[in-house]
């Protein structure tokens, strides 16, 4: 965080202005808020079952949230230019068949095949933002328009079969490794490094801060020089291309290429952006608060299970977690107005 | 281009025409900004000063007519090329981006980058420089605030038109347009943006002001061009003129 630049030397009201403004940035719930909550959900499993805390625990539950919260990261980038992405989830699965596809039938060699499938993604998401653009179509509209496509190519194209037995090189991001006597997971390491990438560039970047401008106000967007339509064709396919990664992941983690896999993907990471507080009315969240939310998801449902919890109530509570998140997101923007 | 006193005017306009359909908006106006100097454009409605203004900052491309910048005729064909000729615009409905920092919002479209490979190649914003100058910009203009990593949400309506007014005096090198820059504001506000009117002038910028407001005109506008049914019909000062006599011109019920 920055510092305040005036010098301290004794409280002037300016520099109460300054504090007040500090704390309604930080403190508006919005940042520390998901994340006492994700502290306390791992306090209060941690302190139920002795399983949870154990490293290799934890692994798995990163491994869990890898794919969802991937796929998070695209929708949290749609979300900020006020925008919702609900075809995401069969993006994805559409990448995953065209890369099994290429990769055995085709018989191309692994990497051509996911340098397709990831440009394939690219050219889908960047498709929803020409529609959202060019033709000033509703985001929802658009991409549950693509959505009911995708969905329609990708049964199409593999004939409603899975693919099997996938080349090795395909289950990369699978494959684990040791650290320190845990094993990891590469998807895992990937899905960090896509948010840590995610968060530098939303933050640290001009492109990143017009994200932000174009969720918060379009108009002075427009008028301070942003050029918005192209702004948002490069967010969606940016976010098209983190969907194919995101496939990619999938592969790994279930080593077959199901044309009926990930259909509650979409929601699931709209829940994972939504429970880490970035506002659905765009200009406001950030990628980082998506990784907490996804890691709430995979916590909740991993300790429910240790807890013996049944997997009814996982749903359940997830359901609340959401209506809450957004509930406090009310309270919030009301309060800083 | 030369008026009649001698002095070239910093922005002018001739014959300007503008028709949406059968409408015509602009019907031949003229308008004329000297240095230094805070024109008040006051109008009716209808009588066609949105138009006028949008032509002058780019926004609208008038059907006939030229514009003059210094003396030299320019094409403006979208705001930004208004823009890179120094002229900047202040919009009524606060044209800002709440969720932003003060920093952010001064250098929006504009951001500066780190020197080295930081900035080069991986895109690394300047943040500790865009806070510097924007809180200097601020000082300057005797904005109170405390910081300028601050959202703008967290700031009263005055305040937030203050960041907007800073930001087009820190980039306009030619003039600054305000149109309605008191529309939302009370009172009390209202008397601090044109306290920044009056301070943007003091460095040498001349400011044209778009205002329904009549108290406010009179009390900060060294000219005011009258605007009626689509021309100019008067320019008159508040020396010269009362409200009264203004309003009545204005309206028809006073010839010029």
């Amino acid at each position: 965080m920055g510092k305040v630049a005036t010098p301290a030397r004794s409280t002037t009201p300016v520099q109460l202005a300054g504090l007040v403004g500090v704390f309604g940035r930080l403190g508006g719930l919005s940042t520390f808020g998901p994340l006492l909550a994700l502290l306390v959900a791992i306090a209060i499993f941690g302190l139920l079952s002795d399983r949870f805390l154990r490293p290799d625990n934890l692994t798995v539950i990163v491994q869990q949230v890898m794919v969802v919260g991937t796929l998070a990261v695209g929708q949290t980038l749609v979300i900020l230019t006020g925008g919702i992405d609900l075809s995401n989830g069969a993006i994805m699965v559409f990448t995953t068949i065209l890369m099994a596809k290429l990769g055995v039938g085709q018989g191309l060699a692994v990497p051509v095949a996911v340098l397709v499938g990831l440009l394939a993604a690219g050219c889908l998401g960047a498709a929803n933002g020409l529609l959202v653009t060019r033709f000033r179509l509703p985001p929802f509209i658009v991409t549950l328009g693509m959505l009911n496509i995708v969905l329609s190519i990708t049964l199409l194209y593999s004939g409603g079969s899975s693919v099997t037995r996938l080349p090795d090189l395909l289950l990369i991001l699978g494959r684990r490794f040791d650290v320190g006597g845990t094993l990891v997971t590469y998807g895992s390491l990937l899905m960090l490094a896509i948010f840590g990438i995610a968060a530098y560039v939303l933050k640290q970047t001009a492109w990143g801060t017009h994200v932000y401008a174009i969720g918060n106000n379009v108009e002075a967007a427009r008028l301070s020089g942003i050029r918005v339509n192209q702004h948002l064709l490069t967010v969606y396919g940016v976010g098209g291309l983190i969907y194919g990664m995101a496939g990619l992941m999938l592969l790994g983690r279930v080593t077959v290429a199901d044309p009926l896999g990930g259909q509650t993907a979409n929601l699931d990471s709209i829940t994972a952006v939504v429970i880490g507080g970035t506002s659905l009315f765009g200009g406001r969240g950030s990628v980082l608060n998506t990784l907490i939310g996804a890691l709430m998801v995979g916590v909740l449902r991993n300790g429910l299970t240790l807890v013996g919890i049944d997997a009814l109530y996982q749903t359940l509570a997830t359901g609340v977690l959401v209506i809450v998140a957004v509930a406090v997101d009310q309270f919030a923007r009301r309060g800083s107005r | 281009m030369t008026s009649a006193n001698g002095i070239t005017p910093i922005l002018q306009a001739r014959g300007l025409v503008k028709r949406y359909g059968h409408v015509t908006a602009l019907d031949g106006t003229d308008f004329e900004l000297l240095p230094g100097e805070i024109l008040a454009v006051i109008g009716d409605n209808g009588a066609g000063k949105s138009t006028l203004i949008k032509t002058l900052a780019g926004a609208i491309v008038p059907d006939e007519g030229e514009i003059l910048l210094d003396g030299n005729v320019v094409h403006f064909s979208n705001p930004m090329d208004a823009r890179r000729r120094g002229i900047e615009t202040v919009y009524q409905d606060l044209a800002v981006a709440p969720a932003l920092d003060i920093a952010s919002n001064l250098y929006l479209g504009r951001e500066l980058r780190r020197v080295g490979p930081m900035g080069s190649i991986l895109r690394m914003l300047d943040k500790p420089k865009m806070r510097q100058e924007a809180a200097r910009q601020m000082a300057e203009l005797k904005i109170g605030i405390g910081s300028t990593t601050q959202a703008v949400e967290t700031l009263s309506g005055g305040q937030r038109q203050g960041v907007a007014v800073a930001r087009a005096a820190a980039w306009a090198r030619r003039l600054v347009i305000m149109d309605e820059p008191t529309a939302a504001l009370g009172v009390k506000e209202s008397a601090m943006v044109l306290d920044l009117i009056r301070r943007i002038k003091a460095r040498g910028l001349p400011v044209i002001l778009i205002s329904h407001n009549m108290p406010n005109v009179f009390e900060v506008a060294d000219r005011i061009h009258i605007q009626r049914l689509g021309r100019r019909i008067a320019v008159v000062t508040p020396q010269s003129h009362s409200m009264a006599e203004v309003v009545a011109i204005m309206t028809g019920a006073l010839a010029a």
